[in-house]
């Protein structure tokens, strides 16, 4: 037999591989996805991966495990990955890597996250959208933007819009710079969680649950701190709380401009938050959250927040119609059927362990130097009995955190 | 690669019965890089005259708990260069040598007094009809009653393992390099009749790290099965049964494991002879630990799922979630003792929805007993979770 008929031979044999084709996808679009799955499998460093105009749509998780790879599209509004028919992630896209930059491009309606990078240093993430074209819906993915456990993170020019949980979400992660983004039609619009040293600012943040988010967890091996949040715009996030409930940011009332839970060392300045009807910026405990028990929730985990310094806010409006029957009753006993908070609602939790004549130390410490602005102490602990509008207790100073340099922006 | 004209015969064979391929096969490949094109080029495991045979060599193997992947059949298979031998490690995979390839082919029986088709597989965990017994032992699967799914490849080269997917033709042949995956429409048949439609994904090579990777920081790609509690079991060789680390060391595949009596050992999930606690920690570790480990990717969440977790809020208990999203399923805690309606962890067991189900791949269908499990495990749990506010 020539070596010519074998190859043909072999060939025909080859045919026999099953290409079954399930669900959803045209035949360009299942072509399109398997050439660009085998640039994500073959991508090493100083890879650039380009994303053609178009809507593409894929049935399966982007997933990317090589260092210094860049992904770029032709632009937000114009490379668009859709995933409306996923059947295998549930991320649209899932990045397990280092020295990584995403731009100028969209991903739509994943079954969970837009895009993760879990774990990652030097990560640049540039005019991407991420959004779910249904509107806010429990169903629609977790985060939109979310990278975890990472160092030296730069979100900028970016958009997340639907996210059933937080729209940009930067956890348990070191060195942040998020900046310039819009967050819109989230429960969250921008969280940052157990991160240490974050700088938020310039981004705007409306139509949210709850504006701009600054919160520790619990049970995590960093604890975050030290964020800034300046320079933002954060208004009318008075969207009704569609998460699931036991979701992180289920708490979270609608009607929620900025909200600080269980951070220490956060920064509020310079921002025009207005027309929140909870309260423009709400200070509280992981207690007010109603998920502390003492089985579940590690005895070391600092539940309350501390060393918060607010100052050259432009509050306006707001407050007039808080979320939840406490918060309503409160508000109604308190400033009649017309009335509204002031623009900081503190839940009044503190740790008493730490108090000197009635005060925490000078460290840490919740200033509020902003003008006119007028502190509502809620009496979470004593379930809403006392509660007291003050200015005086909250006067104090903070020395400033440091602005965040990223090595790589 | 180099394919000798030989081999290339060979690979032609299975699919075309006119080319004499003879029953003695070339030995074992170790390709030291490269990605050969189709699972006959290992020479591993191959179609061969109505069986899916080991070459010479290569050690069948099964585990006391295996993961659930949408209730296939798993032929696992291990291989080491002649003179070569993997190290025993108590808690971990073993340390296996360069060229080791290690092999596992999902596949289905045939639904009972059903015609073979594309598409229809058995609902069950009987393998009474699996095996070609000629040979006496479960080292060949009989290919008139089963139906080949894929057989992945986990090779240990000199710079780590790494892991192939072959997707076996209508054929039965031949399994492909299929780099990207691919899905499969089949439909999971009950002995009742009852019939279930569903999507078996093939994980793309990405997809495979996405369980091999348990050190995120490493982000090595290792064996997850291959560890002492998983293989510490009997196994029907056709030299008969014995104890799986006893007949690897007597092989000379393995050195310096204990008396099996002495070495770590799951419990079989689906033995009622054993507790609960212990078999439902076994289901856990193998189908969850893999990623809830304190160095995997899921270490964000603070749910370690492995053997070792301490039976606390480590494993859920009374745990609140830290980016569950929707997973939550209205369940504020990942546990609650005794109120397995009220907690996160079958929630998202039961649930087939991607942005919800865990794991979140390597299955499409609900692991009914498997859920029945956990929800056992968490009925027998006492106290409460009382919120302090």
């Amino acid at each position: 037999m020539s070596r010519v008929t074998i190859i043909v031979l072999c060939v025909l044999a080859a045919g026999c591989g099953k290409e079954q084709a399930v669900q959803g996808l045209s035949a360009d679009d299942v072509a399109f996805q398997k050439t660009l799955q085998e640039k994500f499998l073959d991508a090493k460093p100083g890879t650039v991966i380009e994303i053609p105009a178009g809507k593409h749509a894929l049935d399966r998780v982007l997933t990317l495990r090589a260092n210094g790879v860049t992904i770029r599209g032709a632009g937000s509004d114009k490379s668009i990955l859709s995933f409306k028919n996923e059947i295998s992630g549930p991320e649209g896209m899932l990045v397990y890597a280092s020295d990584f930059t995403i731009e100028h491009l969209a991903i739509e309606d994943s079954k969970g996250d837009g895009l993760k990078i879990n774990d990652g240093e030097n990560i640049t993430i540039r005019d991407v959208r991420v959004e779910w074209t249904g509107g806010p819906k429990t169903t629609n993915g977790a985060y939109g933007i979310y990278p975890v456990k990472s160092k030296n993170v730069l979100i900028e020019d970016s958009a997340s819009i639907g996210a059933s949980d937080a729209g940009i979400y930067v956890g348990q992660s070191q060195n942040v710079i998020v900046r310039r983004n819009r967050a819109e039609k989230n429960v969250a619009g921008i969280e940052i969680e157990n991160t240490i040293g974050a700088d938020v600012y310039e981004n705007t943040a409306t139509g949210n649950t709850g504006g701009i988010l600054v919160f520790n967890m619990p049970n995590l091996p960093q604890p975050g701190q030290s964020t800034r949040v300046y320079n933002n715009k954060s208004y009318e996030n008075n969207l009704a709380n569609f998460a699931a409930k036991g979701a992180a940011v289920a708490s979270v009332p609608a009607g929620s401009g900025v909200v600080i839970n269980s951070n220490p060392k956060v920064e509020v300045f310079d921002n025009d938050i207005a027309d929140n009807k909870t309260a423009n910026l709400i200070i509280s405990s992981y207690f007010s959250t109603n998920y502390y028990n003492t089985k579940g929730v590690d005895a070391n985990y600092n539940p309350y927040p501390r060393a918060i310094f607010v100052y050259g806010n432009r509050f306006k409006g707001g407050g007039d119609s808080p979320d939840g029957l406490d918060l309503k009753t409160l508000k109604t006993a308190m400033f009649g059927i017309n009335g509204h908070f002031p623009d900081v609602l503190w839940d009044g939790y503190v740790d008493s362990k730490t108090l000197v004549n009635g005060l925490p130390p000078a460290a840490e410490r919740i200033c509020v130097q902003n003008g006119d602005s007028e502190v509502l102490n809620a009496d979470g602990p004593n379930k809403f009995k006392n509660p007291k509008v003050d200015k005086s207790y909250f006067q104090c100073d903070l020395p400033k955190l440091a602005a965040i340099e990223l090595p790589h922006s | 690669m180099s394919l000798s004209w030989a081999r290339l015969l060979c690979i032609c064979s299975g699919a075309l019965a006119l080319i004499a391929c003879g029953r003695t096969p070339q030995p074992v490949h170790f390709f030291a890089d490269g990605r050969p094109p189709k699972l006959s080029d290992w020479q591993v495991v191959y179609a061969d005259g109505g069986k899916l045979a080991l070459n010479k060599g290569v050690i069948p193997y099964d585990l006391n708990t295996p993961l659930f992947s949408d209730y296939a059949h798993k032929l696992r298979t291990v291989w080491m260069p002649g003179g070569t031998a993997a190290k025993y490690v108590a808690d971990e995979s073993f340390d296996f040598p360069v060229g080791t390839i290690i092999t596992k082919t999902f596949y289905y029986p045939l639904p009972q007094g059903a015609a073979r088709d594309a598409k229809s597989v058995a609902r069950t965990y009987d393998q009474s009809r699996d095996f070609a017994h000629d040979g006496g032992g479960a080292e060949a699967l009989n290919l008139a009653n089963v139906h080949l799914i894929e057989t992945r490849v986990l090779v240990r080269r000199a710079k780590g393992w790494e892991a192939f997917p072959y997707v076996w033709n209508a054929s039965q042949t031949e399994a492909e390099l299929a780099r990207t995956g691919d899905a499969l429409a089949l439909e999971l048949v009950s002995d009742d009749g009852a019939r279930e439609a569903f999507t078996y994904v093939v994980p793309n090579e990405n997809q495979c790290a996405g369980c091999h990777v348990v050190d995120l920081k490493t982000k090595a790609i290792a064996p997850i099965g291959a560890k002492a509690r998983h293989l510490n079991r009997d196994y029907d060789y056709s030299t008969g049964s014995e104890n799986q680390l006893v007949h690897w060391t007597k092989l000379g595949i393995l050195t310096g494991a204990p008396d099996a009596a002495n070495a770590p050992r799951n419990a079989n999930w689906r033995d009622p002879q054993q507790p609960v606690d212990t078999r439902a920690r076994a289901y856990l570790d193998v189908n969850c630990g893999h990623c809830h480990n304190a160095k995997g990717p899921a270490n964000t969440t603070a749910l370690d799922l492995t053997a070792f977790a301490e039976s606390d809020r480590h494993v859920g208990v009374c745990k609140p979630p830290v980016a569950a999203g929707r997973g939550t399923g209205d369940h504020i805690f990942d546990i609650v003792p005794g109120k397995p309606a009220d907690s996160i962890l079958p929630y998202r067991m039961q649930s087939n929805e991607e942005g919800v189900m865990m794991p979140e791949q390597g299955r499409s269908t609900t692991h009914r007993e498997g859920v029945h499990l956990i929800e056992q495990w968490i009925s027998a749990m006492s106290g409460a979770c009382n919120s302090l506010s």
